[in-house]
């Protein structure tokens, strides 16, 4: 599907002469004019429509203003559409704003741990100014601390009010199992922080090392306890986060953010010298494979053959499971939306979902886990709801009082 | 072309296959639903919307009863845009209010393009007069019954505050939401007014709406420049009272009472303070219609009054800073 849809074949055709798109090309409508924004330039009214569609449920419209900033294409976007693009600008900026505002606090808040914290993911393009930053929208800031300082930290943060509202049995599963503490949010602001020891599970098959995150990690200007990822390792993240660690609610977005990350430090040759050396000594290879592949077949991003096959020879899965690998991503990265939906999307997220929790942990310990998942805790859930109908209104008063 | 101009089944086959399109203020809404009832009510309370042609809409809606053995038990709706479902399922009865309540949520959430603030907004003589209130203060009751008496009405629930034209406020007139007693009330001191679909055992109450009036609906691309903001309060069987209030503690409820005040940053304060700017701030407490609404038109009017002597330089400059 994707070789032809990107060889803008839908898009100079079909599209340009406001006749009805395939099948094909609506379903890449989102990820054809990410990789190349100046088709945005002839696009009609009823593309548009579907576009901004598209771009909101994969929370990329922030995006899609940014690349029409940078084009300079704003005058030739339809006037019913600017409001769209403008109002997720606004979104975007005062994301980004929030997310300045909690890392300066977190920061300091996690000063007293004398130890460096790491910022992951979205926080750390921001504090690191860097292309994949404007226009992204977030729903957590992730940081990693040293494995030993965590509960330290994690008690510097609750006295800021950071606390988890995870269930005794969630709770427990994180600490032994995961590589971060149950989601911590801020009791007043609501804003949600995962704190991370690791990228990956201790039970996952992968065994990327901490102490080398640490040790290659960089400092961040005005910031005197703040690092962020060496930009192989930021890449190896994000393609880690993408594809094998999680459900597929944020692929498109998240392919985006590689992309960008990619064209931005691929402009530094020894980047791509160093990047599949750096995935093969972080066990990452896979991952950066599958990254590698999909940027380019979905996004056109510039990888240069030789890294490509490095990448595949360290980290391309045999024969028949490549292909089927393909198959599976391929629908799962395209944005939530139904116009993206074939009837086999479905069936290919259920089993990237089942195999997310096969990397992730041995059958050992998944099964019992999936168990409580599955016939405990809906029970327990039903109960603390009854339990919360029932309790005297002025009972939860104070308790809401003594919480706020 | 308005909505009334299909027939119910047409517009019944439209919205159960690809969909109609109609204009509701600054907007587009494209609602398609399987909910063979739904036409019915679009066609009473949006009758003289205009229908649209232009394939691009803001919001994708879609109204549906969701799959599962409850359909039968407890037959239920679901809201979506997109694919986005902000609210959980609701009684099947209310659908309609669901409608209204799933436009506000894409509204207040998406359109940044405006400050939006939880307000009613009606017009007289071209100033607007603008009620921002919690919920029980009686702003749609006096709303609706302003908007019976002549008024036109902007908004009854969500004011969009212009953050290009200095305190103008953009028309997006839709069914005014009444709650419990006072759809009764409504219906006696303006019988002649539609109102649709009731809804009982929401989390509001009762619900019904009235539907916006035809004048109000053909001049929806008439902004109004902000003149009166006034803090309703229902107080039962207490006489009409308007005493004037400070700015600066009318500009902080205001800005408590917004969607976006946040998002916007200084863009927001910036509008927001052109509102204060335009406006004269006043508390007022009520209990009957009748009488508080001349009230009202005495104020609004000796405005204008004013207003006209100011652009003639025969008063005090209007003070843009």
């Amino acid at each position: 599907m994707n070789k032809q849809a990107l060889d803008g074949q839908a898009l100079d055709g079909q599209v340009m002469d406001d006749q009805v798109m395939s099948v094909q090309a609506m379903a890449m409508l989102l990820f054809s004019l990410l990789a190349r924004p100046q088709q945005m330039a002839s696009l009609d009214l009823r593309s548009w429509d579907l576009f901004i569609r598209q771009a909101r449920n994969a929370d990329l419209l922030g995006r899609v203003y940014e690349l029409v900033a940078e084009h300079q294409l704003f005058d030739e976007v339809p006037l019913p559409v600017r409001p769209h693009l403008l109002s997720a600008r606004r979104v975007a900026r005062r994301h980004s704003a929030m997310v300045r505002f909690e890392l300066g606090n977190l920061l300091g808040t996690l000063a007293k741990l004398d130890s460096p914290v790491v910022v992951l993911k979205g926080a750390a393009y921001v504090l690191a100014g860097l292309p994949a930053a404007p226009g992204r929208v977030f729903s957590d800031i992730d940081l990693m601390v040293a494995k030993d300082r965590l509960n330290e930290a994690e008690t510097l943060l609750k006295v800021q009010a950071w606390v988890s509202s995870a269930d005794g049995y969630d709770d427990k599963y994180y600490r032994q199992w995961m590589h971060e503490l149950p989601p911590l949010q801020h009791l007043k602001r609501h804003t949600l922080l995962d704190l991370h020891h690791a990228i990956l599970p201790q039970t996952a098959r992968l065994k990327p090392s901490s102490a080398q995150l640490f040790a290659s990690a960089l400092p961040v200007d005005g910031y005197p306890n703040a690092y962020v990822l060496c930009p192989e390792d930021m890449v190896l993240h994000s393609a880690t986060h993408l594809f094998q660690d999680d459900e597929f609610k944020h692929g498109a977005r998240d392919l985006v953010d590689l992309d960008t990350l990619l064209r931005h430090f691929g402009r530094d040759e020894q980047f791509w010298s160093r990047l599949v050396p750096r995935a093969a000594v972080m066990d990452l290879a896979r991952p950066l494979y599958y990254a590698l592949r999909f940027c380019r077949r979905m996004l056109e991003t510039p990888v240069p053959d030789f890294v490509m096959a490095q990448a595949a020879q360290e980290g391309r899965p045999v024969w028949p499971l490549a292909g089927a690998m393909d198959k599976l991503f391929e629908r799962a990265l395209l944005p939530d939306h139904p116009s993206c939906i074939d009837r086999f999307s479905g069936v290919a997220k259920w089993l990237l979902y089942i195999r997310s929790h096969y990397l992730r942990m041995p059958f050992h310990l998944l099964l019992p886990h999936l168990f409580h998942k599955a016939f405990i805790s809906p029970i327990n859930a039903r109960r603390e709801e009854r339990k919360a109908e029932n309790r005297p209104t002025i009972e939860r008063l104070i308790a809401e009082k003594a919480r706020g | 072309m308005i909505v009334v101009d299909y027939s119910e089944q047409a517009l019944q086959g439209l919205i159960s296959g690809p969909g109609v399109s109609f204009g509701v203020g600054p907007f587009t809404v494209k609602l398609q639903s399987t909910l063979g009832h739904l036409a019915d009510d679009i066609r009473l309370m949006y009758a003289s919307y205009p229908v649209s042609t232009q394939p691009f809409a803001d919001f994708h809606v879609r109204l549906d009863r969701p799959f599962g053995l409850r359909r039968w038990l407890r037959p239920q709706v679901n809201f979506t845009q997109d694919t986005r479902t902000p609210f959980k399922p609701l009684p099947l009865e209310q659908s309609f209010a669901m409608l209204e309540w799933g436009l506000n949520w894409c509204i207040s959430s998406q359109c940044h393009q405006y400050l939006i603030v939880h307000a009613a907004v009606v017009e007289r003589g071209g100033l607007a007069l603008i009620m921002p209130a919690p919920p029980g203060s009686g702003k749609s009751t006096l709303c609706a019954g302003l908007v019976a008496r002549g008024w036109r009405l902007l908004t009854d629930e969500l004011a969009l505050v212009s953050l290009e034209q200095p305190g103008q406020v953009i028309a997006l007139p839709r069914p005014v939401s009444l709650k419990n007693e006072s759809i009764d009330v409504i219906r006696a001191f303006a019988p002649e007014q539609i109102i649709g679909p009731v809804a009982r055992d929401t989390a509001k109450g009762t619900v019904a709406h009235m539907a916006a009036p035809l004048d109000s609906v053909s001049r929806a691309a008439e902004s109004a420049l902000s003149s009166l903001l006034i803090f309703p309060k229902y107080i039962p069987a207490s006489s009409t009272k308007i005493l004037p209030r400070q700015k600066a503690a009318s500009f902080m409820e205001l800005a408590e009472q917004s969607f976006n005040f946040n998002v916007l940053g200084e863009l927001g304060f910036h509008a927001l303070k052109q509102v204060l700017d335009s406006c004269d701030c006043y508390d007022l407490s009520y209990s009957e219609l009748d009488d508080v609404i001349p009230a009202l038109e005495q104020l609004i009017d000796a405005r204008a009054e004013s207003s006209k002597l100011d652009s003639l330089g025969l008063r005090r400059a209007v003070s843009g800073e």
